[in-house]
Parts: C-alpha cells; structure tokens; sequence
C-alpha cells in the first residue's frame, strides 16, 4: 500500500448522528499527507467518532470521506489503506505477538511476511517476544506491539485512538518520543486522537481542537497557544488569564480596551472580536510581577494594586496568585533564575506585560475550563 | 550456692506439679482441631462425593455372575469382556450414536442462536431469552409426556418412537445449555477484536473464523460436552419416548429388577476414567501453553 502514492486525507462537511444527538456537527477537515496530526479534545468532543469514521467502522450521516483521489466515505474497513491503534490495543489473546503483527499481511497475502514482522518489531525495539502471547506483556509492550501491527501494513493512514491513555505519566512521555520518532522513520499520516493537550502539542505538527462536535481552531501548537482563537482553546490548552473588558478605541494596529478602570492595549492582528465586550487574555508566564513603587516601563499592559492570595513553590518556577481590585484572582508563573525578587503571599505587586502578548476574544471566559485549574472571574 | 539454686526449684516445683492435666490436652485437642477441622471436613465431603463412584469401580471387578450386589471375589473376566452380559453393548451403541448425533446437532444450532442473543438487538430478543430457559425449569417428566403424546400424533406423517424421536427430544432439551454456554462466552468477548480485525483487512468471514470462532471454542466445546453428557446420561425422556430402542440407562434400569450385570459397572467406570482422563490430559495442555 506505500507504493500508491495518494495523498490528503479530506473531510468534507461529515456529521454523524446516534439519534437525535450529534457526535460530529459538519466537519470539514484536510489532513495533509505525512503530517502528524493531532485531533484534541475533552471526552465526548467526537474526536473518536470521528478517527471512527475514517478507519471505516462508523459511517457518516452526512458528508465524504475521500483518502487522495479516492472515494472512502462508504467503504468497507477492511478496503480501506487505513489502519488503527486501538485505545485498548485489541490485540488477538489466542495468536501470538508474531501473528499478531502478521495478520494484515496474510490478509493481504503479502509476500515476505517474515521479514516485514520482524522489520516491525525491530522497528519497536521488540523482536525477541515475537512467540510471546500477549496476555504476558506489559501495557507499554502491548502498546508497542499494537503500533508495529498497525505500522506493519505501510498504510496511507495511520489512526491512533488515545494509544497512551493507559500507560503511566513516564511510559507514556517515554512513548511519545518513540511514536514521533517512529513517524518520522516511516513517513506515514498519523492522526493521534487525545484529550492530553501537552501530548498533542508535544508530538503533532498540527492541533485540531474539538468541541462539541466542531473543531473550535486549528493550527501550529505555538500558534494555538500564543494566539487562541476562542475562550475554549485558551482554557484547554494550558491556562490563561481572561479579564472582562470593553473596547474603546481602534486604530490600523492597536485596539485600546477599557478593563476595570485600566487601559490596555491588543495588537489588531491578535483581537478575535469586533464586539464592544471582550475578554482580554494572558498567559500566565508572559507575566511579569514586580513591587507595589516599581515603575512599569511605558508601552505595556499593567495592572497595578494586585496582592499575593498564593505562592506556590514548583522548582523552576513559582506559581503565584494575584488578587485584583475587583476580587479576580489572576495566575502568574515566574522562573526561578535567582535575579527577580520572591514575593510572599500578602505582598503589594504590579502586573506587567507585553502587549504584543494580549490576545482578546469573544465569548464565556469558562469555556474549556479544566477543573480546579479554572481562572474564576470577578 | 547449692541453696540459692534448690529455692527456686523448690518453689516452682510444687506448681508445675499441681494436678490439672486433663486442662493442656483438652487444650491441645481443640487446638489440634482448629488445625485440621477444614482438612477433616474437606476429607469427609469427597468421601461423600466419590464413594458411589468408588463403589462401581470396585464391583466392576466382582466375580458376581448375574446379580452384583454381594463380594464374591476378585476377577478381570468383566473387563476382558464388557459385552458379555445380553444387550449391554447394543444399549450403549444406541446410546453413543444418539448422543452423538443430538449433541452435533444442539451445539451447532445453539451455537447460532447464542451468536444471535450475543451479538444482535431484534424484537423478541427478551422473550427468546426467557423461553430458552423453560425446557430446563420445566420438570423432565411432564416433558417426556407431553413429547410423547406429540409423537404419537405423528405416527400417520411415518415418525415411529425410535432412534429419531429419542434425538429429537435430546436436541430440544440439550440446545438450553449449549445455548447458555456459548452465549457467556461471546459476552466476555471484547467487540473490538473484531473490529480490529476489519481494520487489518480481515473480510467478515475471515474476521470470524481467525478470532471469533478460536475465541469462543472453548465455550462451544464446553457446551457440546455438557449436551452429550446429558443425552447420554438421560433416562425419563428416553423411557418415554424410545419405543422399544434400548439405551444404556434404559438397560440399566430394566436391569435393576433383576440384578445388574457387572459389564454395567465396568461401562460406568469406564466412562468415569475416560472423562476424568480427558479432564487432566486438557489440564496438562493448558499448563504447557501457559506461561512460564
């Protein structure tokens, strides 16, 4: 199947429907060939009806699946250059690891079956538990397995359905490593499912953020991150700052907002709202905090009158909370490089930073808030 | 010096000679019970379980003659020749081929319908599942009456009491467990297997002869086994509705007023040791293909 040399995978206007409640609401997606392309999201985004709908075992209500020039939509799974990495790895319990990685291609009646298996698992680092049953693996091994199995088959795509879910925090970033490695090696499309947002930023190229059925942006990570498009993408990927405010004056380049009695400014290019209401964003390490009679350089956004609610200690960088005037709490980390001053809870501080670091959206501030991490607003 | 060491002997020995020696052994004996009290009673429950089949086999090498109630001696002569007594060999003839046949027949029907429970949501899915379990709660003699009269109403179609409708009546009672039995196994079947299967090129065919069909054999086999014990164990139903074919329990039991032959015995040991046979010559497989 590598010999075809085929191209995008397309979604175009996809919905998929379990009676009355939409899993996937019109999707429309293009996932360029070799990329490794991550769709994240919460449980219950439809990101795995969706991964589903491309291994071929959902069909969509609406809307076309097309792989290169090709027609997949209604296809069976088993004709489709697709093949997946299941959340459980679904390998066969009574075959062992060596026909469990030669089972596509005896379907397909390949030749060189024996030297392409153990191709795959020297290619995963497992050849000698080729007779092993998998009953007698580790879940990393399990999973390494499930991958060479899957990988084995050269497909056009390659479907990994949260692979790392499993395994536990130092496997899983250990098996990061190893899948980007091992996608670089083989030059497949990778479509890695996940709701761990620092898994998808680590390995894809490119970041689908889904909710709701919809994919709310889509992009780099760094450009998901430094410049998210709505509330739920600045709260799912990692954290931000969201202060109410109201605009009140916009020039070619900057757009002036009015928040709680403070002006501050946004690069045009980096409003996502043409509303009089904004919320105005920050990430917590583009924060700069300084003493209550430091002078804040002029040019950047500052809020000044903050007190120290809560200093957390994390080794390379200390995670403050900053009680506002208004009663809002805002998160600042701070390197730990031994030159900025520690301030301890109950201190006076000024909040400073760059404009070009603001980002101003639309919408609820507590969209894709992740539990306790949430930014309450006043 | 010899004083200070005499004292305290002398103090402690009226103590250890005060007499209450029935108190340390009633002691130990409880002691002793609590011990073994599981081992004893764990002994006591397979002598209840084994002593009728510990009985058979003995009395299978009895020089008995034509009753085998009384010891009279030890001989292999029933061994050597199990079809000595009249009609013992054609009984369990009959018996092996019905058992045969009926437990081919329950196994694969019950192994679709299983597939069909397991796998499949359709009107009626409930109520089937509910009427599958009446040929086993219903008491086997009412059955065996009421098959009965049903026979004998298709006596002018040329349905004679015989072979065929003893393997019709052992299907209809049989296809429950085997039903049952396969139906647990695809339940614990992981549907993902099959879909991981569709995903590595397999046809729905090839998907269900390489991992569903092994996967869920050993239930198969399980019911197939439990089918063929219990049609070759049946009596009630036979009795009714076998006409004059004679099977093994039926031989027996026609036997017993009489004396039973000690080829009966030799056939039930018989067929005790060769499933217990079967039973550990499984178990010694599974433990080489287990891990090490």
């Amino acid at each position: 199947m590598a010999d075809d040399t085929g191209g995008d995978l397309h979604l175009r206007d996809v919905t998929k429907s379990f009676g009355t409640f939409t899993a996937v609401d019109d999707l429309t997606l293009t996932i360029p060939q070799g990329s490794f392309f991550a769709l994240l999201g919460p449980s219950g985004c439809g990101k795995t009806t969706t991964l589903r709908m491309i291994a071929g075992l959902e069909e969509p209500t609406v809307g076309s699946i097309t792989l290169g020039e090709r027609d997949i939509t209604h296809a069976k799974p088993y004709k489709r250059p697709v093949n997946t990495v299941f959340q459980n790895y679904a390998l066969f319990p009574h075959l062992d690891i060596y026909e469990n990685v030669a089972f596509g291609l005896r379907r397909r009646r390949a030749k060189d079956v024996d030297k392409q298996v153990m191709e795959a698992l020297a290619l995963v680092e497992l050849p000698h538990l080729a007779r092993r049953k998998p009953g007698q693996l580790s879940g990393g091994q399990q999973q390494r397995i499930a991958l060479a199995r899957a990988v084995v088959n050269r497909p056009q795509v390659l479907l990994l359905d949260e692979p790392l879910g499993a395994l536990d925090l130092k496997l899983r970033r250990q098996m990061q490593i190893e899948l980007k490695r091992i996608q670089t090696e083989v030059g497949l499309t990778f479509v890695h499912v996940t709701h761990d947002q620092e898994e998808a930023m680590t390995m894809a190229d490119t970041v689908a953020v889904m909710n709701n059925g919809r994919i709310e942006q889509m992009g780099a990570p760094s450009e998901l991150y430094e410049a998210p498009s709505t509330t739920f993408v600045a709260n799912f990927l990692g954290q931000s700052n969201l202060v109410t405010g109201r605009r009140i004056a916009a020039d070619t380049e900057t757009v002036t907002v009015l928040c709680h009695g403070q002006t501050l400014h946004v690069p045009v290019s980096r409003c996502g709202t043409e509303d009089v209401d904004v919320l105005l964003g920050v990430r917590p390490e583009k924060i700069h905090l300084g003493g209550e009679a430091q002078e804040v350089a002029a040019g950047l956004n500052s809020f000044a009158g903050g007190i120290v609610s809560d200093a957390s200690f994390m080794g390379v960088s200390t995670q403050y909370l900053v009680r506002l005037p208004w009663g809002q709490d805002l998160t600042v980390f701070a390197q730990n490089r031994g030159i900025g001053e520690q301030y301890p809870v109950g201190s006076r501080v000024t909040l400073s930073w760059e404009p070009a670091h603001t980002f101003a959206l639309a919408g609820d501030a507590t969209a894709g808030v992740e539990s306790d991490l949430a930014v309450p607003v006043g | 010096m010899t004083t200070t060491v005499t004292t305290p002997g002398g103090t402690a020995g009226p103590r250890a000679a005060r007499p209450a020696p029935s108190a340390p052994a009633l002691l130990r004996a409880r002691r002793w019970l609590g011990r073994n009290a599981l081992r004893i009673y764990g002994a006591l429950a397979f002598a209840y379980l084994f002593t009728p089949i510990a009985y058979i086999t003995v009395f299978s090498f009895n020089d008995g003659g034509r009753s085998n109630l009384v010891w009279r001696g030890f001989t292999l002569k029933n061994w050597a020749n199990p079809c000595g007594a009249p009609e013992v060999c054609s009984a369990v003839g009959n018996s092996l081929k019905i058992g045969i046949t009926a437990t081919f027949i329950a196994t694969v029907l019950g192994t679709m319908v299983a597939f069909a429970l397991g796998r499949h949501r359709f009107r009626g899915r409930t109520a089937t599942n509910l009427v599958l379990f009446l040929p086993m709660a219903t008491p086997e003699v009412v059955l065996a009456a009421s098959l009965l009269t049903l026979f004998l109403q298709l006596a002018p179609i040329g349905i004679q009491l015989g072979v065929t409708t003893i393997v019709i009546a052992h299907v209809m009672f049989c296809l429950s467990f085997v039903v049952v039995t396969v139906k647990a196994r695809i339940a614990g079947l992981d549907p993902r297997l099959e879909q991981a299967a569709a995903d590595l090129y397999a046809t729905e065919w090839q998907a269900f002869r390489r991992i569903t069909l092994p996967l869920v054999a050993p239930g198969i086999a399980g019911g197939a086994l439990l089918a063929f014990s219990l049609s070759f164990d049946d009596f009630i139903i036979t009795n009714f509705v076998s006409g004059n074919v004679n099977t093994f329990p039926k031989f027996v039991y026609v036997s017993a007023q009489r004396g039973i032959p000690a080829q009966a015995y030799v056939i039930g040991a018989f067929m005790f040791f060769l499933a217990l046979t079967i039973v550990l010559v499984a178990d010694i497989v599974r433990r080489r293909r287990a891990p090490k």
